[in-house]
């Protein structure tokens, strides 16, 4: 999963640049990466393609603000779901 | 809840505003005569405290001949702007002309464009709804996600968070008003021969809170380093109405009533015009927040929300870039 989301961030908002530097932790609102329409577009995609729903409440970088954050929300998600993590 | 900002937040933003008055004048005589070599300036007037002093200030920089101040209402306008723009140009007995923009912005799709979107997130929005974007009340999120607000004809409200498809959609439909305002402006400025006068004040300014050749879009902004506050001390100063001086600041852009704060910003302006001075003066939090009226945290958060909007609306200040710089006549 970790894998597949950092390939949704570096096609959608560094235009496929894999050789940017962006770590696993890196803040994507600090690194300029990710603004709040990106994090439309980043909400958009994990609905799909993960089949989970995000309430207003966890819209917090807490949970979508690096590669690692968002994981392991979409992670607590498919839990709380009872299904397989993908 | 939060308490006014104090009479040391007032002390901090004091300007004299007489001086002040007179160095703008200065300045904007000289620039539209020596730079731009124009005749003269235009103006919307939207019956709001900026447009307002900035009409006031022309016609002391130039003479109220040289001033025109056009009325662009269209379908979403409140009633308000423009009998308070009207007595604008009655106060100050300048040219003025009236463009009801609805037929532009019809012809454009505008309401068409902005409807589609708002039905792709709430399908029952339809005629006679009304709508607006509102950001979450008092966000302390990071992140400015907007919601649509609609109200059915018989007054029932329903919000729901937007997708950013229709949140690029609703909003890039929703610019054409501020950018066919500005084509209106720049045919009165070529009919005429003069220049176009922009009003943001510096939060506006600053933050990038204008549409790019919309309202942003101007050939001279005089306003544009005083913090909202301080245009309310030359409203003073020049005389503006009282109504005018009183009115809440609006965005007066979609069907159902606005606030700024709901739109844009996350604090009202007289907050964050202290804020936005701390910031710019290196005070700390702790420093600012009893002078603003709030915690340390608030304007640790509003510290952030300033720096974050900079940083994201930074483009809507860019000229087009070049490749090469080239040289050009000065």
């Amino acid at each position: 999963m970790q894998t597949e989301i950092r390939q949704f961030v570096v096609d959608n908002f560094l235009f496929g640049q894999q050789d940017r530097p962006l770590g696993n932790s890196d803040s994507f609102l600090e690194s300029g990466v990710i603004d709040s329409t990106g994090v439309l577009e980043l909400i958009a995609f994990l609905e799909s393609r993960y089949g989970i729903s995000i309430d207003d409440e966890e819209l917090v970088p807490a949970n979508l603000d690096s590669i690692d954050r968002v994981s392991g929300f979409v992670d607590r998600k498919l839990k709380m779901k009872g299904a397989d993590v993908v | 809840m939060t308490s006014p900002a104090s009479g040391s937040a007032r002390d901090l933003l004091r300007l004299d505003g007489t001086a002040e008055t007179d160095r703008i004048c200065e300045a904007l005589g000289g620039q539209v005569r020596d730079v731009l070599k124009r005749r003269g300036l235009v103006l919307g007037l939207s019956g709001g405290i900026d447009s307002s002093v900035c009409a006031a200030l022309a016609v002391r920089a130039l003479g109220k001949e040289r001033v025109i101040g056009l009325f662009m209402p269209e379908e979403d306008s409140s009633p308000d702007s423009l009998e308070l723009g009207r007595a604008v140009a009655d106060w100050l007995g300048i040219r003025s002309f009236l463009e009801n923009v609805t037929p532009m912005l019809e012809g454009a799709g505008c309401y068409h464009r902005r409807d589609e979107a708002i039905r792709s997130v709430l399908p029952e929005y339809g005629p006679g709804y009304k709508s607006k974007l509102v950001l979450p009340p008092s966000s302390r999120s990071a992140y400015n996600i907007f919601s649509v607000v609609v109200e059915s004809p018989e007054g029932v409200q329903k919000r729901a968070r937007l997708t950013g498809e229709a949140y690029l959609a609703i909003v890039a439909a929703t610019n054409f008003k501020q950018r066919v305002r500005k084509m209106m402006e720049y045919y009165y400025a070529d009919r005429f021969n003069y220049a176009v006068l922009g009003t943001p004040n510096r939060l506006e300014y600053d933050q990038g809170f204008f549409v790019k050749n919309g309202d942003g879009s101007a050939d001279v902004k005089p306003i544009a380093h005083l913090y909202k506050t301080q245009v309310y001390r030359l409203a003073e100063v020049l005389g503006v109405p009282e109504d005018i001086r009183r009115r809440p600041p609006t965005t007066d852009t979609y069907s159902l009533a606005q606030s700024q704060e709901e739109f844009y910003f996350a604090l009202p302006y007289d907050k964050l015009d202290v804020c936005l001075y701390g910031l710019n003066h290196g005070m700390t939090a702790e420093a600012i927040a009893p002078l603003a009226g709030l915690t340390v945290e608030q304007v640790a958060f509003a510290y952030k929300d300033i720096r974050t909007k900079r940083t994201t609306t930074g483009y809507l200040h860019e000229r087009p870039l070049l490749v090469d710089a080239v040289p050009l006549a000065t």
